[in-house]
């Protein structure tokens, strides 16, 4: 009796959970779905009366449309550089944050400081900072970056700028994500180092092992599955790379005369959306969907035969 | 940085001062070598953090220029001339930024205390309550975690705009955001901690469950409960991608959608990067003061979550 009277009560404080996940996450798995395969796919019409047929053309149209690749390529770039660069520096961090005490909770606040901001804010900040002004032909400031390199004797260079190279755009962009990448990254790495039994470290020290070897072979072991952590929720935060690029290049996704050509995979979901080509965006959706998955499928592979747990 | 050397060599247990003259010598080589490594890693902790700071540094310093010295071919480090109404120019100007502000906080309070409800009922009847298919519902929510957020934006797109017809409404920024599974098997891992022997006694009293869950449980999860209140807060502050595509309109556009739409153009054709930056600063102001306040919280939910907002 009573637990009949349980069952009832518990759905009920599910209710609003439930409702809210029916419309708003299972429905669209579902209709996601529908309207990747039905080809052509497009709301209006389909209010319209009209019918589509069922195939693969959305996934055809997507792999043909021009800049698709340029989409799936800088996206591919982007993870595939930052990832690696932004965890090293994190855990350096996290080492010498751990083997310092005095200014430990100073550094620590300073170092998780881009966490809290706004991509898109910090992102018109680098921007400026990369940014040289000209008024017609008439060069005015070169950007704060151009002059520490000019006063290092180096020449200013092109970063964002009309007429500069996708090279350069990335370079900015890799820096800009990067250094909104550590915190989280050094946050996760110095808690697990501040789990590490100190017993390990002593008795390697006892050993009389150096610093290096006590690194490789105790610390990082240690740390693997916060590594394995960082680099996967890395990879799955790469592949949906997208405001770091609004934030520097605006929504034209790249400089003055090269529109687009900094667009991510996330980036052309959203413009086929606005386009109205839903059922092409759905596809999108979906190959995205099964990069990611299968990118962690490989991560957790890999660090199950490396991680020591 | 000399002093902060100093403390660490005198934190040295002090029994190695009495040790045998051969023993000394090698402890005063250790020595040498340690205050060399601590040079190492203030030194580079200290250009670390310098690298993080310094886009921070240049907002402030930027956003009281004046356009004239902002665009001079040398950069000042520090303002000659403040100019305070670049501050002024983001409330009056066509960014409106008071508008927004008030926009954003109606929907993040809105937002947290609706979807704190709908958390804390599902949290409760996931860890209290006994019902049928509870563990295939609760691992069936997790698996949803999985997939990203753009396969779902397609079609909560198409229902909020064309079904709902929820364009420019508050409502269309607020209700698809409700339930966050992460946050519910967040507050469900809480919840279970709580030893039963509590639940029993209650019931013993005859006190009612909705009674129990807000005099007890509610109380002992606080913690976890202002950390999903910042998290959630900032992410109505930082949102940018769905918001522009729902509601745009003066009434209902968010901060961040503002910040980046806004173009700062001055007649003479040029930017005015200064009133630019000052509008930067007064969005991330908040932010950085949110943090500073509840540093523990948001650390504390962020190393679980791995998501940003």
């Amino acid at each position: 009796m009573d637990k009949k009277k349980n069952q009832w009560k518990a759905w009920l404080y599910l209710l609003p959970a439930i409702a809210i996940l029916l419309i708003f996450t299972v429905w669209p798995i579902i209709n996601t779905l529908r309207m990747a395969f039905l080809e052509g796919y497009n709301g209006l019409a389909e209010a319209g009366g009209a019918s589509f047929g069922f195939g693969f053309a959305n996934f055809v149209s997507v792999v043909n449309y021009n800049k698709f690749l340029t989409c799936l390529g800088n996206t591919l770039l982007l993870t595939v550089i930052t990832v690696p660069i932004s965890t090293m520096l994190a855990l350096l961090i996290a080492v010498a944050l751990n083997s310092i005490k005095p200014l430990k909770k100073i550094f620590q606040t300073i170092f998780f400081l881009p966490y809290v901001t706004n991509s898109i804010a910090i992102g018109m900040v680098f921007m400026a900072m990369f940014h040289m002004v000209t008024l017609g032909s008439q060069p005015l400031s070169i950007g704060i970056i151009n002059s520490i390199i000019e006063a290092f004797g180096g020449h200013a260079v092109n970063w964002i700028d009309a007429g500069s190279t996708t090279f350069n755009n990335m370079v900015v962009l890799i820096i800009y994500i990067v250094w909104n990448a550590l915190p989280f990254k050094i946050l996760v790495l110095l808690g697990g180092l501040q789990g590490v039994n100190k017993q390990y470290y002593d008795a390697a020290k006892v050993d009389g092992a150096s610093r290096w070897r006590i690194f490789w072979r105790i610390t990082v072991p240690m740390l693997s599955p916060m590594i394995a952590y960082v680099v996967i929720t890395g990879f799955i935060g790469g592949f949906k790379e997208y405001t770091s690029i609004v934030g520097i290049f605006g929504d034209s996704m790249g400089p003055i005369g090269g529109d687009g050509n900094l667009n991510t995979m996330v980036g052309f979901i959203y413009d086929r959306l606005e386009d109205g080509f839903q059922g092409i965006a759905s596809a999108a959706a979906l190959i995205l969907f099964a990069i990611i998955f299968a990118v962690t499928i490989i991560n957790l592979y890999v660090s199950k035969k490396k991680v020591h747990y | 940085m000399a002093e902060e050397i100093n403390v660490i060599q005198n934190d040295k247990p002090p029994k190695q001062k009495n040790n045998s003259a051969s023993v000394t010598s090698t402890t005063k080589k250790q020595k040498v070598r340690k205050v060399f490594i601590n040079i190492g890693l203030y030194t580079f902790l200290t250009l670390m953090a310098v690298t993080v700071l310094f886009p921070f540094y240049f907002m402030l310093i930027s956003s009281v220029k004046t356009m004239n010295e902002y665009n001079q071919m040398i950069p000042t480090l520090w303002p000659k001339q403040f100019e305070w109404s670049n501050y002024a120019m983001a409330f009056t100007g066509d960014l409106h930024l008071g508008q927004l502000f008030l926009n954003t906080v109606i929907v993040g309070v809105v937002s947290t205390i609706l979807s704190l409800v709908v958390t804390v009922l599902s949290a409760y009847a996931f860890a209290r309550l006994d019902f049928k298919g509870k563990n295939v519902l609760f691992a069936a929510l997790l698996a949803t975690m999985m997939i990203p957020g753009e396969l779902f934006t397609i079609t909560n797109y198409i229902t909020v705009v064309n079904w709902f017809d929820w364009r420019n409404t508050f409502a269309a920024l607020i209700v698809p955001f409700l339930v966050s599974v992460f946050y519910i098997y967040l507050l469900r891992q809480n919840f279970m901690q709580i030893p039963n022997e509590l639940y029993l006694a209650a019931k013993v009293d005859g006190t009612s469950d909705l009674k129990y869950l807000w005099k007890v449980m509610i109380p002992l999860s606080a913690p976890t409960l202002i950390s999903i209140t910042i998290l959630k807060m900032m992410g109505a502050w930082n949102s940018y991608i769905w918001p522009k595509l729902v509601a745009n309109d003066l009434a209902h556009r968010l901060v961040t959608v503002g910040l980046r739409g806004a173009a700062f153009t001055t007649a003479s054709g040029l930017v005015n990067i200064p009133a630019q930056m000052a509008a930067v600063v007064l969005v991330t102001i908040p932010l950085l003061l949110v943090f500073l306040f509840f540093r523990k919280y948001i650390m504390r939910g962020v190393s679980r979550s791995g998501i940003k907002g």
